[in-house]
């Protein structure tokens, strides 16, 4: 089921004019920076389908940015988050594309600083809710409305049954787990919805296992 | 107390003597793990967002950053105050102009509830706020017909969907309309199967429309839509409340919504390409807002 509670039917409460293209842009841009897990200094932002064709008319941009900003959909300095951007020192910059995408709401946004970059994309499916559907060029189905782990690790056997016997250890219930990597035995990533938060003592105890690079809660 | 089609959820409702929203936070409760107080609150404050819409739409003067809209809501209370006859009557008008005027405040990038979408959140609470003035309703009745709308929008979006760009406006304006229908027919004292024949009954007159925002903005024609989802959602509710049966069962008809926005051109799934945002008028208006030049496929 790609709706799971009423509250994504009667909600999100939001600024309008659109869920699929304010709302759920917002949600994107804001799973964006909680992957990238700190205010970046530049962001580029391409738009796919409708996404592209009327995302002034929609506010998609301001609410990308106000994603990024790191606001909810309700939060009414999304009006003037492109502003907000450039006073915080953040250039964004939009590029829309022709390019067919499989959803026709569709944002790739790639975030970077000096310490380094994300590419996240990401697709509003209605309503206000939106799935992020690639990491790094890793394949992702999360839905933004559970809590997600992400784990990069090395393709290696035990990885997957490591993390899981910490999260079993902790109570934490795995409610849907996806492993994608690019080639045997180079690097993969996890992505993990539980039913119950992964606190930081969790997450250092996952990092600390052989064969992981990175852990982030989303 | 799962339910994914519309006949399941009838059914559960009426073998375990439930009404649909008793189902739906029952449902909610099992899946979201929340207790009952929890939900109701949370739906209440949605109420009171979508409450505090219809009262800047209709007595502020609203007005869109393009000029496109806004103001309607208002013209239409004077109307229903001041015009010697109404023709359709007062309570249709009063849910056309609350739909209205939620359409307007979304329109203006003010604060609503998507319901099932922003595009189409006039429609619920318009019609919800109008028939429990009409009904006296008490406020729990209102809260239980959100949870009403939002088990036909859940079925109708796992199903099908909801977005204009995935399968036109009848998906988004024809599921609030829809969902808006089957909630009075509760708040009335309809049974769980009239308010699935009243979500049959309002959708099947939605088949077919195409989302073509002008300047691809939402605002013409969505805010008329809202409007006449409201009227349409109104006179669906009465017409199951008054035994009147669909002849295809809801369920095959919302898999015809979802065949028909299949079916149908890209240009005209929200991408302002087609429809009445290709008409010149329309192209008009896109050049004085973005100052831009025509659009082409």
């Amino acid at each position: 089921m790609k709706y799971r509670t009423v509250f994504d039917i009667i909600g999100p409460v939001m600024i309008g004019p659109s869920s699929s293209h304010t709302a759920g842009a917002a949600r994107i841009g804001r799973a964006a920076r909680k992957i990238f897990g700190r205010k970046p200094k530049r962001v580029k932002i391409t738009l796919y389908g409708s996404f592209a064709k009327t995302y002034r008319g929609h506010g998609t941009d301001i609410a990308l940015a106000g994603g990024i900003l790191d606001f909810d959909t309700f939060d009414k300095r999304i009006v003037h988050a492109l502003d907000i951007a450039k006073e915080e020192g953040i250039d964004i910059t939009f590029h829309p594309s022709d390019e067919l995408t499989e959803h026709p709401n569709t944002a790739r946004l790639l975030l970077e600083d000096e310490q380094g970059s994300v590419e996240v994309t990401g697709i509003s499916i209605g309503g206000g809710k939106m799935e992020i559907v690639e990491l790094n060029g890793f394949d992702l189905r999360l839905s933004g409305n559970d809590p997600v782990l992400l784990v990069l690790h090395k393709d290696q056997f035990g990885a997957v049954a490591k993390v899981a016997s910490v999260l079993a250890n902790h109570q934490i219930n795995i409610a849907f787990m996806q492993v994608s990597r690019k080639e045997k035995g180079a690097q993969a990533l996890m992505s993990i919805e539980t039913d119950q938060p992964v606190g930081p003592d969790v997450q250092s105890e996952i990092r600390n296992l052989p064969g992981i690079d990175g852990v982030t809660v989303l | 107390m799962r339910f994914r089609t519309m006949a399941e959820l009838v059914e559960i409702a009426e073998t375990e003597n439930l009404k649909i929203s008793e189902v739906m936070i029952l449902h909610e409760m099992d899946v979201m793990n929340r207790s009952r107080e929890d939900i109701f609150e949370e739906m209440s404050r949605n109420l009171d967002v979508m409450e505090q819409a219809i009262q800047r739409g209709v007595t502020e003067d609203i007005r869109s950053h393009s000029g496109l809209t806004g103001g309607d809501a208002k013209r239409i209370q004077q109307y229903i105050n001041s015009a010697p006859v109404l023709l359709s009557g007062k309570t249709v008008l009063d849910a056309v102009s609350r739909a209205t005027a939620v359409s307007e405040v979304n329109a203006a990038m003010g604060t609503i509830v998507a319901t099932p979408t922003a595009g189409a959140c006039g429609i619920l609470p318009g019609t919800i706020h109008t028939a429990a003035k009409k009904l006296n309703s008490d406020r729990e009745t209102m809260v239980r017909a959100l949870f009403t709308a939002g088990a036909v929008g859940y079925v109708i979006a796992n199903n099908a969907c909801i977005s204009g760009a995935a399968g036109g406006c009848q998906a988004e304006v024809g599921s609030a309309t829809a969902m808006a229908a089957a909630a009075v027919v509760e708040m009335a004292g309809g049974t769980p199967s009239m308010s699935a024949e009243a979500v049959a009954i309002a959708l099947k007159n939605m088949l077919g429309l195409v989302c073509d925002p002008v300047a691809g903005l939402v605002e013409a024609p969505c805010v008329k839509r809202n409007a006449m989802g409201a009227a349409i959602a109104m006179v669906a509710a009465d017409l199951a409340l008054a035994g009147v049966k669909s002849v295809i069962p809801t369920d095959e008809v919302i898999d015809a919504m979802y065949k028909i926005g299949q079916s149908m051109p890209v240009a005209l799934k929200e991408t302002a390409l087609g429809g009445l945002a290709a008409t010149p008028t329309g192209r008009a208006h896109e050049r004085r807002i973005f100052g831009t030049t025509d659009k082409s496929e």
